[in-house]
């Protein structure tokens, strides 16, 4: 059997069977977050690890999935299940109309303008307060429900969200291994190379970028129906960061990578309780210490780091 | 619309447009020299009013030997930050210099934090809060300390970059790194001049807002920003045109918050970074640079 197909299958597996471990608990809804938070990764990961195109505005287009879903459903009496697609479509084309001027900046004016970006969108959420609450916020958005089947529980929510998750890495695997994965660290590498052997770099920056803006509203629509409440603060400029740091510590460049990244920065601040104001030194520390130390995050420092270890170990016995 | 309230809304966006300028001379100041945006600048226009409070009230300093002591304390920190965090990296791109400057802001804004604890601080003004008449508008003495301040460092600025060794150094850096090594100029030590210069630029511009608007371990992240936005206008020189731009920059903040919506304040600055960036990414005074490969 192919590797990847095997390797996403055992996934898969550990996915269907966690709940088992950790049987209802506070820790279920945390777990829901880090499916979250994956899809979040992953789409800023297929930006910034494949494309090499930085991001400081993914918060905003997680919390425009995340209004718009909630707005539609809770004001407007839609059902979920359309509003959905229509926030991920909205949130998509966006996002496709604004990658053009915003991807032909490069480095860290690509960063300033996505971080203005991020910032416009979150004082609008802040701002338009008969139509998203304001900073109090916005409640009474539905659970998603299938026929009489209402995902209202941790554990229900936790298998609903997964799929989503689930479906977003075999997407993403998928993307990164075909031709258009090849294209995009074509464009990585050298953007004037790759636009040489026929790839239209520009373009190709602008779909990934739309398409990473509609993973992000997708986990924004999940996360508004499953909290039934949502507050700007959790899509301002930190959250921004947080989803870099986590793409960063798991692995530019890898979906798993991006999976481990959010477990680890989800379920941290959960462990670290009694550390709850060190939460951003660690945050910033640990951004710092990654480029520093383990520039290709932990799934490829960490085997790096292992084989270092052995190679001592054999030259010792030596 | 009054004319009196006009002339009002823009004499205090002139001196918070001088605040901006002072901390996007810092970003180009940096940027000339190694090509790096800091993301951390805001954070040591933080210090600057956080350390000046220590100063004031805990080692009981008179305010001019304060301001000079955080001013000191600052240029440290930013010292330690190039040694310690820009200077290790071994393979340098732009994202991991985003990445690491923003790692660093994160790591100074927490530890600001735990140190100064997540109140607002205020520092009392340089001398008084009388209100001075001008035409029919006021102005407070503390806004013009701020410009008389800003058109000093300017004006120092100026005479380092083009009058003293050092400084031309810097500026032969900011053309051409290799060539200036080249001519036997140390690159890594003005690099690690240019973390200084601008880190005390910052504090310097975080000093003396904070009697105005008060400060708090977490003031640095729209200060910052808005200090970009002002170096960009001015197309990232370390001189009058960055000046010039942070004035725009205020003038137009404090104008939008006055007749439009004082909640869409901060958006105002963002909005027209984005247009300076899809329209004239060399800023409003810059020659346009053909892109190299």
């Amino acid at each position: 059997m192919n590797r990847e197909l095997l390797k996403f299958l055992v996934f898969s597996l550990l996915v269907l069977l966690a709940p088992l471990l950790f049987q209802g608990g506070y820790l279920m809804n945390v777990l829901v977050f880090v499916g979250i938070n994956t899809m979040l990764a992953i789409a800023l990961n297929l930006l910034l690890g494949y494309a090499g195109q930085i991001s400081l505005g993914h918060a905003g287009f997680f919390g425009l999935g995340a209004y718009l879903s909630g707005i539609l459903t809770a004001t407007y009496g839609w059902n979920p299940w359309i509003a959905m697609p229509l926030a991920a479509v909205t949130v998509g084309l966006l996002a496709f109309l604004i990658g053009f001027p915003i991807l032909k900046l490069k480095g860290h004016y690509l960063a300033m303008a996505t971080l203005g970006l991020g910032i416009i969108i979150f004082i609008v959420f802040n701002e338009t307060i008969e139509l998203t609450g304001g900073p109090s916020g916005l409640s009474g958005i539905p659970n998603l429900s299938l026929g009489d089947f209402k995902f209202d529980s941790d554990i229900r929510n936790y298998y609903l969200v997964w799929s989503f998750t689930l479906g977003t890495v075999l997407l993403s695997l998928n993307l990164a291994a075909s031709r258009v994965g090849r294209a995009l660290r074509a464009v990585h590498d050298s953007e004037v190379a790759a636009r040489v052997m026929g790839v239209n770099a520009r373009l190709l920056k602008v779909q990934i970028f739309a398409l990473s803006a509609v993973i992000s509203a997708l986990a924004g629509s999940l996360y508004a129906h499953t909290m039934t409440f949502l507050a700007p603060s959790s899509f301002g400029f930190n959250f921004s960061v947080e989803l870099l740091t986590m793409v960063v510590i798991g692995g530019l460049g890898s979906i798993y990578g991006s999976f481990l990244g959010a477990a680890l920065l989800t379920l941290l601040p959960e462990f670290l309780r009694a550390a709850h104001d060190y939460d951003i030194v660690i945050y910033g520390g640990l951004l710092m210490a990654m480029i520093m130390f383990m520039p290709g995050g932990l799934v490829r420092g960490i085997p790096d780091l292992l084989r270092r270890f052995a190679k001592r170990g054999r030259a010792g016995h030596a | 619309m009054q004319l009196d309230q006009l002339l009002q809304y823009v004499l205090s966006g002139l001196s918070t447009g001088a605040i901006y300028a002072l901390i996007g001379i810092g970003f180009s100041i940096i940027y000339n020299a190694t090509g790096i945006i800091n993301f951390a600048q805001g954070e040591f226009v933080m210090l600057g009013g956080l350390l000046t409070l220590s100063c004031l009230n805990l080692l009981q300093l008179p305010p001019w030997a304060a301001v000079p002591c955080a001013v000191a304390a600052a240029t440290v920190i930013g010292l330690l930050f190039e040694r310690l965090a820009i200077r290790p990296l071994r393979k340098p791109t732009p994202i991991s210099l985003v990445i690491i400057t923003i790692g660093g802001s994160i790591l100074i804004r927490g530890l600001a934090m735990l140190v100064w604890g997540k109140d607002t601080h205020s520092i009392p003004p340089f001398s008084g809060d009388e209100p001075i008449a001008v035409g029919g508008a006021t102005i407070l003495p503390q806004h013009l300390w701020i410009l008389a301040i800003t058109l000093v460092i300017v004006v120092i600025n100026r005479f380092y970059f083009y009058h003293t060794i050092s400084g031309k150094a810097m500026r032969a850096c900011s053309y051409n790194r290799t060539a200036a090594g080249l001519v036997g100029i140390d690159v890594q030590r003005m690099v690690l001049f240019s973390f200084m210069i601008s880190s005390a630029m910052g504090a310097i511009a975080g000093i003396i807002v904070a009697p105005l608007t008060m400060t708090a371990y977490d003031v640095g992240v729209m200060l910052g920003l808005k200090g970009f936005c002002a170096a960009i206008i001015g197309g990232m020189s370390s001189g009058l045109a960055t000046v010039v731009g942070g004035l725009i920059l205020g003038i137009l903040e404090s104008l939008g918050a006055g007749l439009i919506s004082s909640g869409y304040k901060d958006a105002i600055a963002f909005i027209i970074l984005l247009l300076i960036l899809f329209i004239r990414p060399q800023g409003l005074f810059g020659k346009a640079e053909s892109e190299r490969v």
